[in-house]
């Protein structure tokens, strides 16, 4: 099971190597998209088959959407000298995040692999959602429930970020104005 | 199946095939919305399946079929039709029973696993669906548009 997960992980790592380091546009295009699908095969054996199905159809679309956005563009990749505070940093990250590993593993405490964190409390609100998710709302997926009603006001600002984003990209990217260019302005703060 | 095909678009091999499929894409993302409360999925991954089948159909039988099958007004609405039965179903919770987004509507046991339990869960997942895949249809086609307007700038400085 972990080794599997192991081996997942190590090719995402190399997917998101080659998506970075390629000077071909199409074939970091498709590196990512190979990310996106290494991931989704990763949440099907963490047994989470509902981010496993978004995943993958978000990937899709986003595929999709990349590809059809590099298609027959003749832009090339830039390469530039890498700055060296970027290495620091990256080193430096790299150096804090291995010794909280090792603090962490360390740690007799630290929960096992696959179990739940909030376990150890009676009383958690995970646990509670698990045992009475389904008598308070009736929704026999416990995902759905948590999702629409126990922690609704989340989805509500999922919504209201899509919507957002969709806006903005339909007043940014609309092909005519509404007003023709030549009029006088008459409408400035608006 | 034997109506005329226009000339922009992919080949008629691929136009063929979308005819088949689009349908049959379009109904697994309405079911994953409306059996999302029962077997994994929901409003999100449904409406993302349901916009990838819009999105096919652009891009097999071109701009002008997709924009009549499914036009940019439609999408605009349908988005705001979505978080519009999204947020009623919140404020009803808070007119009927006193608190925002409560399950107004809880059914009892005997309800439980089947398509009408669950109350106002399948409706707000309907509404998702509706926005998420109506949203996701209209980035893909402003971001086509502006692809096309990219194109043809780069065409007309390079002659």
């Amino acid at each position: 099971m972990t080794e599997i997960l192991v081996a997942l992980i190590l090719l995402m790592i190399i997917g998101a190597l080659v998506a970075i380091e390629t000077s071909n546009l199409l074939y970091s295009v498709i590196s990512i998209g190979a990310v996106g699908f290494l991931l989704s095969i990763v949440f099907l054996f963490l047994a989470a088959p509902d981010l496993a199905i978004t995943q993958m159809a978000v990937e899709v679309i986003t595929l999709v959407i990349l590809l059809r956005a590099i298609a027959g563009s003749d832009r090339e990749a830039v390469s530039d000298h890498r700055s060296i505070l970027g290495t620091v940093v990256t080193l430096a990250m790299v150096l804090i995040l291995a010794g909280f590993s090792v603090r962490m593993f360390a740690d007799p405490d630290f929960p096992k692999f696959g179990q739940p964190v909030m376990d150890r409390f009676e009383d958690a609100p995970s646990n509670k959602y698990l045992r009475d998710g389904l008598e308070e709302t009736g929704a026999a997926n416990i995902v759905t429930a948590v999702l629409l009603d126990f922690r609704a006001y989340d989805t509500l600002g999922e919504a209201t970020v899509l919507f957002c984003a969709v806006v903005g990209a339909l007043s940014i990217l609309r092909r005519k104005t509404k007003k023709h260019p030549d009029e006088p302005d008459e409408e400035k703060e608006s | 199946m034997n109506q005329p095909r226009s000339s922009e678009g992919m080949s008629m091999i691929v136009k063929t095939v979308c005819g088949w499929m689009k349908a049959f894409i379009l109904l697994y993302g309405i079911h994953i919305i409306l059996y999302g409360h029962l077997t994994p999925g929901g409003g999100f991954a449904g409406g993302v399946i349901a916009a990838s089948a819009f999105v096919l159909i652009v891009l097999a039988e071109g701009k002008t079929v997709g924009l009549k099958t499914f036009s940019r007004k439609a999408a605009s609405t349908w988005d705001s039709v979505g978080v519009l039965v999204f947020l009623v179903m919140a404020g009803l919770g808070l007119v009927l029973v006193g608190t925002f987004f409560v399950n107004f509507w809880v059914t009892d046991e005997s309800a439980h696993f089947t398509l009408f339990s669950s109350g106002i869960i399948p409706v707000c997942n309907i509404g998702i669906g509706l926005k998420v895949c109506s949203s996701l249809y209209l980035v893909f086609v402003v971001l086509t548009a502006m692809h096309f307007a990219l194109n043809s700038n780069s065409k007309g400085e390079q002659p």
